[in-house]
């Protein structure tokens, strides 16, 4: 894949540089670059095991936690690499935030579930706190549903509404990624379409990552898209075009469903 | 194209395709016989051709309702996609040439009944109508095996009938300052050459989007688009 084709039209957040992912001795990702662009959705679609939920979670680190992983390449973020020993990883993560395919409250009340996350980071006064809460929950279009019972657990909320409470806590902390691995395929199709409407507002002031299995979601929501398999890249670019006119047959066949 | 893991979806596509070349075909036998019925004054072919038009119609609107339960149904992608829409474009230009062969039929019918000998003989005409005829099987032949070079052939063919049409237009013209009292068959007959004329506008259209289905480039209204099909 040639130099061209990794980049995006305008500023790229993330700048992905033939990055190789390891469980073990299985590789998992191989040499992969690409660009993830400012204040756009792109989503990464393939088959099961081809390596998109892998490629996610090296944006935030998430793959530290687990003895025998690693990460070859570059992930470049304001400048620095972001697979470097001396990142610090919980500030990295309040950077690029995620969430995940089942909704994970806290068990905890929903004003906590939200103002857990900014305590780590911001000393907020209370009335900073209450400014702050309410502010998440409006963006994550859940303000409305949860104004009247802030006090109550997180987890008496519908699986739609946990998981756009999820998405507040993430954004709470004022990241300046938010990655999503397959946050609707545990949801109905109106909470779905909810969360899909929510990420459309969200891009204005977040870059968005998307992993998804459906195919009409990422080409509904995204601006750009990747089509991975066994842990290449194998096609990056414009969803408009991918969806209409892809340029492999690999993806043709994938996105047509004539893959096998 | 390998097959769909879905054999239904394969199923459903191929049973458009086979539909629109269907509809095709009968388009293809109704314009041809429009065409020899205006040359041999066969009043009984062309009440024929007119009552073929029902059916034409019957088929677009089959054909259209298929598409929408596809898009439904399916929600096709890329190639799919393309060919989808494709053909519910397609549709919409057969049945419009259906209709223009109809109106060849009927104006037939009035001159032949109206002017009977008085009906010049127009070489340009002919050669017109089998050029235009040509046009169009040449368009669903490209659509049956989705080939790109036959579509771009048609597209260019297109100039020929241009050329055609505006010399029959030249010769007509002519012919009513010479007599006036021609002036009525003259005009029956430059909507016959219009009509014709039109047909092999839609036989462009439907090369245009065997094009589209093929390559994914959309040539449509892009001043010369035999050039850009060339590229295609």
């Amino acid at each position: 894949m040639s130099a061209h084709q990794q980049a995006v039209d305008g500023e790229a957040i993330l700048a992905v540089r033939d990055l190789s992912f390891y469980y073990g001795d299985f590789r998992g990702l191989n040499k992969v670059s690409l660009d993830i662009a400012q204040n756009k959705v792109t989503a990464f679609i393939g088959p099961s095991g081809c390596g998109k939920s892998t490629l996610l979670r090296t944006f935030n680190r998430m793959y530290d936690l687990y003895p025998g992983q690693r990460a070859e390449g570059q992930i470049i973020f304001h400048g620095r690499n972001l697979l470097d020993r001396k990142q610090d990883v919980n500030l990295l993560r309040a950077r690029i935030g995620m969430v995940f395919q089942k909704p994970t409250p806290f068990p905890m009340t929903i004003y906590e579930n939200i103002a857990f996350g900014v305590r780590l980071y911001e000393p907020l006064a209370k009335s900073g706190m209450d400014e702050r809460v309410e502010w998440a929950l409006r963006k994550a279009a859940l303000w409305e549903e949860t104004r009247n019972k802030l006090q109550q657990s997180g987890l008496s909320l519908s699986g739609g509404q946990q998981q756009r409470l999820c998405i507040a806590r993430t954004i709470a902390v004022k990241p300046d990624v938010v990655l999503l691995d397959e946050p609707t395929s545990a949801l109905d199709p109106l909470s779905t379409a909810k969360i899909e409407e929510l990420i459309n507002e969200l891009k204005s002031d977040y870059s968005i990552a998307i992993v998804t299995h459906n195919m009409q979601q990422a080409a509904r929501i995204s601006d750009y898209t990747a089509f991975m398999y066994l842990g290449e890249l194998i096609e990056f670019g414009n969803t408009r075009e991918l969806f209409v006119k892809p340029k492999k047959q690999q993806t043709e066949d994938y996105i047509t469903g004539r893959f096998g | 194209m390998s097959s769909h893991l879905s054999k239904q979806f394969d199923l459903e596509l191929e049973g458009v395709r086979t539909r629109v070349l269907q509809m095709g075909g009968l388009v293809e036998r109704q314009l041809m016989a429009a065409i020899d019925a205006f040359n041999t004054g066969n009043i009984e072919a062309m009440q024929e051709v007119v009552r073929t038009d029902a059916e034409v119609d019957a088929y677009e609107v089959g054909i259209d309702e298929d598409c929408t339960l596809l898009i439904a149904r399916r929600q096709p992608a890329a190639c799919d996609l393309r060919l989808v829409m494709a053909i519910s474009r397609i549709v919409t230009d057969l049945e419009r040439s259906g209709d223009k062969a109809a109106k060849i039929a009927n104006k037939s019918r009035k001159l032949h009944r109206v002017s009977g000998q008085r009906i010049p003989r127009l070489s340009d005409l002919h050669h017109c109508g089998s050029l235009v005829a040509a046009m169009l099987q040449g368009a669903l032949d490209s659509l049956a095996r989705m080939d790109v070079d036959a579509a771009r052939q048609v597209i260019r063919a297109d100039k020929e009938i241009d050329a055609a049409f505006n010399s029959i237009l030249r010769q007509l013209v002519t012919y009513m300052m010479e007599d006036p009292r021609t002036i009525s068959e003259a005009l029956d007959i430059i909507w016959i050459a219009k009509a014709i004329e039109r047909v092999g506008d839609h036989a462009t259209n439907i090369a245009e989007n065997v094009i589209y289905t093929v390559s994914g480039i959309d040539v449509r209204h892009t001043g010369s688009a035999a050039r850009k099909a060339e590229k295609a």
